[in-house]
């Protein structure tokens, strides 16, 4: 580590429930005013991760800490500077936009003489301007979730937990939830942000991948196209997909292949000919396109780790 | 603890109480028709009470004292009974509620030794109508007494000790000497208050587990106690605010006497609405889902209290291993506290007792609520 201690750091973070295990022995960096992106198919751990450096969920093995503070020694110290949104809306829907916010004004202690301003912020941020008196319930869901992040950071917390903070929300809106995300981290604020949004991964400065309780994977996404996915990505069109799949799990310098809609997406070992490629299908009676080579799209790289990594059998 | 979450908390806790339409009937209405109910209902509903009539004498007298049940506006004669058997049968039946017996030297025996006694049969299955019919039967016997009485006077001079003891068989549960009313009334607060109070506090945490608002809640730095004192602390004053409107209706309404200090009645309510909040407090920590926690509080409440407070079913004439079970229950203590400040006018060192046990339920209750909450998911 260099210079400033982690704004979060797990070792061996482990959570069962009875004899499955959730989560599974996870480390994690994250480095101050870093924006992580947590990703990960349904069950893979995200929300347990995230309980349990709230403190919310007590870890069954390994230690955290949360902006310095240890998550199971000091769990009061490590919510005073936390923000968390869970991944179910839990703002009083029978309470007002304002009375939301000074509740939570007050249970974070937020000065008095500053609250005024930072309500203020957040029904700002939020787009809430004259809706202060508005019942929460009746809020839209881009509203209910930016007001959530808005109660979250009253308090200024160096660490914010987002849980899945735009899902059901329509794109405009998850647009306009990451600048608020983007602007906060420019603040200096950590941010780990859980999503099953491929494409809001991109926006993150570094991305965890966790399946099955396992962190597969973690790194900016350039970082993930280019090292993680270990060879070239070539993709083509087949007449006959199926035939042309099972041919080519067999085919010499193929490491992988997957069907993306209509097309094939290919990974070859590096130095593998992609010409080599055309002429084993045309060999075996197929027609197909000729190799084009992309640029692999995160989810190519998910569906490869995790493929490599087979998921530990529940016990 | 801090006071600016505490306050925080109640303030909110308020705001929802305000905005949810089955707390607020909870908390205003259920007093007022409990108290229409159980208190109001006593007192008017209980006239004619269906009447048999087993004149075992059949002289002048009796029938006098006969004609004076039945000319009344409480009692209704529905039979005329010649036997033993005929009585008993129609008790058994329900024909009538209560029956007027006679006995055969009613008034010889009267005039002779110069006392006598009518007995009352009562079906105690109603215990109210029973206790209230009581009342009307001691009332008339009283009248009775008095007349005999001066007639006596008028014609030699003296006085007899009169007939006015009025005897109750054995399936019978009556006050001796009480008004029915005003011995019941104070019992009728202490249900109220132990039902509105543990219901409204049973919503309160199991609402924000329902509801998910708890795992935001926990997520903040606040702590057990503040979140519990800062929830009871409108429940107490609701709690109280009722307290006043049930006493003020027992005493201004029913015009139950109050002889003793409004501080002893306002320290001893407020340790009993602790008890009862506490006990729906704790309740709610436990059970993460409104409904049941609202029907356990129901029925460890309301049962207990209205049948082992001695609110109307005196508890001396229960099994030992009942009347045991009994100091179990708050509710006992506090009716007993009522009953010795607005009848007797007891200080709260006459009733140390109670009062003490109450200042143990309540340290107790409230200890185990603290402890029950935990700020965890898991
Ligand atoms: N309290 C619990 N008791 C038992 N199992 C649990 C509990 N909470 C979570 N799990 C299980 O642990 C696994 C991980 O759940 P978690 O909620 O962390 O997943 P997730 O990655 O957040 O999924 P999603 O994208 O659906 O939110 C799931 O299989 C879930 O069923
Ligand atoms: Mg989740």
């Amino acid at each position: 580590m260099n210079g400033a201690p982690p704004a979060v750091q797990a070792r061996g973070l482990t959570k069962r429930f009875g004899a499955f295990v959730a989560v599974d022995a996870l480390d994690l960096d994250i480095a101050k005013g870093e924006v992580v992106g947590f990703i990960g198919p349904n069950g893979a751990g995200k929300s347990t991760t995230i309980r349990m450096l709230c403190g919310l969920l007590r870890p069954s093995a390994g230690t955290a800490t949360v902006a310095g503070y240890d998550i199971v020694r000091e769990p009061e110290t490590v919510r005073a500077h936390i923000g968390y949104m869970s991944q179910k809306f839990s703002l009083y829907g029978d309470l007002t936009v304002a009375e939301n916010l000074r509740f939570f004004g007050g249970l974070y202690r937020v000065p008095r003489a500053e609250l005024k301003e930072r309500m203020a912020f957040a029904v700002t941020m939020a787009g809430l301007t004259g809706r202060e008196d508005a019942l929460v319930r009746t809020l839209a869901g881009g509203w209910k979730q930016r007001l959530a992040l808005g109660c979250a950071i009253l308090h200024r917390p160096p660490v914010l937990f987002l849980d899945e903070p735009t899902s059901g929300v329509e794109p405009e809106a998850r647009r306009r939830f990451w600048d608020l995300i983007h602007s906060l981290a420019a603040d200096g604020v950590t941010i780990l942000v859980s999503t099953h949004y491929m494409d809001e991964a991109e926006y993150c400065n570094r991305i965890a991948l966790i399946a099955a309780g396992h962190l597969i994977a973690i790194g900016s996404p350039g970082e993930l196209k280019r090292r993680d996915l270990g060879g070239a990505l070539v993709e083509l069109e087949s007449p006959q997909p199926g035939a042309a799949l099972a041919a080519l799990h067999g085919a010499p310098g193929v490491v992988e292949a997957a069907i993306f809609g209509d097309r094939l997406h290919v990974l070859l070992a590096p130095g593998t000919d992609a010409a080599a490629l055309a002429r084993f299908l045309v060999a075996h009676g197929l027609t197909a396109t000729p190799p084009k080579p992309i640029i692999p799209s995160l989810e190519d790289v998910f569906v490869r780790l995790v493929s490599r990594k087979p998921a530990p059998e529940a016990a | 603890m801090n006071l600016r979450r505490l306050l925080a908390i109640a303030y909110k806790e308020t705001l929802q109480i305000w905005r949810d339409p089955r707390s607020l009937a909870i908390a205003l209405l259920m007093p007022l028709m409990q108290m229409g109910l159980l208190g109001y209902g006593v007192s008017l509903d209980i006239k004619r009470v269906p009447l048999c009539v087993y004149d075992q004498e059949n002289s002048q007298l009796s029938r006098g004292v006969v004609n004076r049940f039945t000319s009344s506006d409480w009692f209704r004669q529905v039979a005329v009974l010649q036997t033993d058997r005929d009585l008993r049968a129609a008790m058994d039946h329900g024909d009538c509620i209560a029956a007027l017996v006679i006995p055969v030297n009613f008034s010889r025996t009267l005039y002779m030794t110069g006392q006598d006694s009518l007995q009352v049969v009562l079906d105690a299955t109603d215990t109210n109508t029973a206790n209230i019919a009581t009342g009307y039967a001691q009332g008339i016997v009283a009248q009775l007494d008095a007349d005999l009485n001066a007639n006596w006077q008028g014609a030699h001079g003296e006085t007899v000790r009169g007939v006015g003891t009025v005897d109750l068989a054995s399936r019978v549960w009556f006050n001796e000497g009480l008004d029915s009313r005003n011995f019941i009334v104070p019992g009728v607060v202490a249900i109220i208050l132990a039902l509105v109070g543990s219901q409204l506090t049973s919503l309160t945490v199991s609402r924000e587990w329902e509801r998910g608002t708890m795992e935001q809640l926990i997520s903040t730095p606040v702590t057990g106690l503040e979140l519990m004192f800062g929830k009871l602390t409108p429940y107490f004053v609701i709690g109280l605010l009722d307290a006043v409107f049930c006493l003020g209706t027992a005493a201004f309404w029913f015009h139950v006497p109050f002889r003793g200090s409004l501080f002893t009645l306002v320290l001893t309510t407020a340790l009993f609405a602790l008890v009862v909040l506490g006990i729906g407090y704790l309740l709610s920590v436990r059970i993460h889902s409104q409904l049941g926690a609202s029907q356990i509080a129901l029925m460890l409440t309301m049962l207990p209290t209205t049948m082992l407070s001695g609110y109307t079913f005196p508890l001396d004439q229960m099994p030992q291993a009942v009347q045991a079970i009994s100091w179990l229950v708050p509710a006992r203590y506090y009716v007993t506290i009522l009953r010795s400040v607005f009848l007797k006018g007891s200080s709260l060192w006459d009733m140390a007792v109670p009062v003490i046990a109450l200042l143990i339920y309540a340290a107790v209750i409230i200890r185990a609520a603290a402890r029950a909450f935990r700020k965890s998911l898991d």
